[in-house]
């Protein structure tokens, strides 16, 4: 198996971009090349140059530094809304598929239907209004818009897993849509709900680098790479630098997820990889 | 058709009702009383009850819920708290800015996307394919809030071609605005653009492949002639889709671009208003946006119903 994903040059790829920032976000737990809370005025705006690799922003905080933490910020947040969606989404989904047609199914879909009509942005927005804005309701608000994605997504795969003859004779043994769900339809989902949370996994990186950029995620003192590039913003003109590198490493991130999802639905899905070649 | 669209057009109350619903009861449970947010911690007793009388405050909940919803339905939102202008004008003010970014950004992705899904579908695995895929691949990764502020650097501060930000408004001439609406217009675009163009090119190849064009070049159509008459048609249906979803990502995604230019849209009204605690233009807003993206999706669904006949059956 393992080796068959490496053999994937785009899940290759991927997973050394995303590793890279993986292990940027780790050591930055223990080790940053500088401290990021400290005010060092006479390095201010300093342009890239040993020791200051990627230079320093107004404050005299080391970029490096701040992207190496800024990088456990994006990931965590993505992630935990993926985890979010997917506790929430998969079960509504393989209920409303063991139950196709019914007033639940019905129920669950229009539901899905409506949270989808609340774009993340929009839904942060709502809760930052009614509760401030934090990293924790950014959270929530990507996580929020996941759920019907999933839900969607298992509802999907698990109808035509439904119409199979081992899933009748698991019904004629006796086992209730519960167990049948959990056995039998689950496994063979994952493999969608695999390649679709490294997507949202990178489109959540988007959406907290979005709503820190517009102040409504992460807060200060805690570094983001959205809240770097929003800070850059009025030195673009002194130090354009400044906003390169926060960009870069969101770029780097999601274009390594993408990549590893590309991989990981061309090795899942044979038919797919004999049509995208 | 007639009982498709009736079953679509209650779909569309029921869930403009609900959004309403789910909006209104998450901005009621915010702790503070605006009325006293807005005269400061040295109000009067007196005072403050005189002021929630005015806000329309004193009144049920339920009460204030239909003054609310049948208030938008006859296009009037209320009076804002802060400014105490009917938040109607505030909003048709941003509007004038908003809504042409966001069709200026929607025509600018289509007309890049189109023909870049189909040279690349056709041209599969030729060198223009490549950089097609290579090119959506970056595009679908990139912040469009970053690419805007790379290309304010480039094509503003480098070249000068632009201005860095801010909106001259619409009696500069047409021009001049469209001109200050350009740079933004093409960040929204660009990501929007790539997953389009790649939504474009899987769709055609599909089509492509399917007997009916085989039969068609078997006729003695060309591969020009088969594209244009049978292909392209058949392989739109997935591509309105998105275009349908993106023209509401791209209403509320407007909000971030415009900030990065300093645009006076409905993303700076609806951050100001959250700052100053002013709910009921933040109310109004996010129904507006929700209003638009339900809305979209039925005409999307419409659409669908009159492009294929067979989902108009599986879908009552």
């Amino acid at each position: 198996m393992i080796r068959t994903l490496l053999q994937s040059r785009n899940f290759t790829l991927g997973l050394i971009l995303i590793l890279v920032f993986a292990l940027a976000a780790l050591i930055s737990f223990v080790w940053t090349p500088y401290a990021i809370d400290g005010v060092d005025i006479p390095n201010k705006l300093r342009t890239p140059a040993w020791p200051y690799v990627l230079g320093t922003d107004q404050y005299g905080r080391d970029v490096l530094s701040m992207i190496m933490v800024g990088a456990r910020v994006s990931i965590a947040v993505a992630l935990v809304a993926v985890g979010i969606g997917m506790v929430i989404g998969v079960p509504l989904g393989l209920a409303a598929a063991a139950k196709k047609g019914s007033f639940w199914d019905e129920v669950i879909m229009r539901g899905n239907d409506l949270v989808f009509a609340f774009p993340s942005l929009v839904i942060a927005i709502l809760i930052t209004a009614i509760f401030g804005a934090s990293a924790i309701n950014a959270i929530i608000a990507i996580g929020i818009f996941n759920i019907p994605v999933f839900a969607r997504i298992t509802r999907g795969g698990a109808l035509s897993l439904w119409e199979r003859d081992y899933i009748l004779t698991a019904r004629v043994a006796g086992k209730t849509p519960t167990r049948i769900s959990m056995e039998h339809i689950l496994p063979n989902v994952m493999n969608l709900l695999i390649v679709q949370g490294t997507i949202q996994f990178s489109l959540g990186i988007l959406a907290e680098a979005g709503l820190s950029f517009v102040g409504l995620g992460v807060q200060p003192p805690m570094p983001s790479w959205g809240r770097m590039l929003a800070e850059s913003q009025t030195l673009i003109y002194s130090t354009p630098t400044l906003a390169l590198f926060p960009g870069l490493a969101i770029l780097f991130t999601v274009l390594g997820l993408n990549l590893m999802g590309d991989g990981l639905r061309d090795i899942f899905d044979p038919k797919v990889r004999k049509a995208r070649t | 058709m007639f009982r498709y669209i009736l079953k679509r057009l209650q779909a569309l109350v029921i869930s403009l009702i609900i959004a309403s619903l789910v909006i209104f009861a998450a901005v009621e449970v915010v702790p503070g009383d605006p009325a006293s947010f807005m005269l400061g911690i040295n109000a009067q007793e007196d005072t403050i009850m005189a002021l929630r009388e005015q806000l329309g405050l004193n009144v049920s909940l339920w009460e204030r819920y239909f003054t609310w919803v049948t208030g938008m339905v006859q296009g009037d939102f209320g009076t804002s708290y802060t400014y105490r202008t009917p938040v109607s004008d505030m909003i048709a003010e941003r509007m004038v800015i908003s809504l042409p970014l966001a069709l200026y950004a929607l025509t600018l992705s289509t007309l890049i996307a189109f023909p870049a899904g189909i040279i690349a579908a056709t041209r599969r695995g030729s060198v223009a394919d490549v950089s097609v895929m290579g090119v959506t691949q970056l595009g679908v990764a990139i912040p469009n809030f970053w690419f805007a502020m790379l290309m304010v650097v480039v094509f503003a501060i480098n070249l000068g071609w632009f201005s860095a930000g801010g909106f001259p408004g619409w009696d500069a001439g047409f021009f001049a605005a469209m001109k200050a609406l350009t740079l933004p217009a093409i960040a929204l675009a660009l990501p929007q653009a790539s997953i389009l163009a790649r939504v474009m090119r899987s769709s055609l190849l599909d089509t492509l492949s399917e007997d009916y064009i085989r039969t068609a070049r078997a006729k003695g159509l060309t591969r020009r002639q088969a594209l244009w008459r049978h292909a392209l048609r058949n392989a739109l249906i997935p591509v309105l889709t998105i275009i349908g979803l993106q023209f509401a990502f791209l209403l509320a995604g407007g909000i971030i671009i415009e900030k990065v230019f300093f645009l006076p849209g409905l993303g700076q009204l609806i951050f100001q208003a959250i700052t100053q605690r002013d709910l009921i233009v933040v109310e109004s807003v996010v129904m507006l946006l929700v209003f638009a993206v339900i809305l979209v999706n039925f005409a999307v669904d419409l659409a669908y119903g009159i492009a294929d006949p067979r989902l108009r059956r599986a879908r009552t």
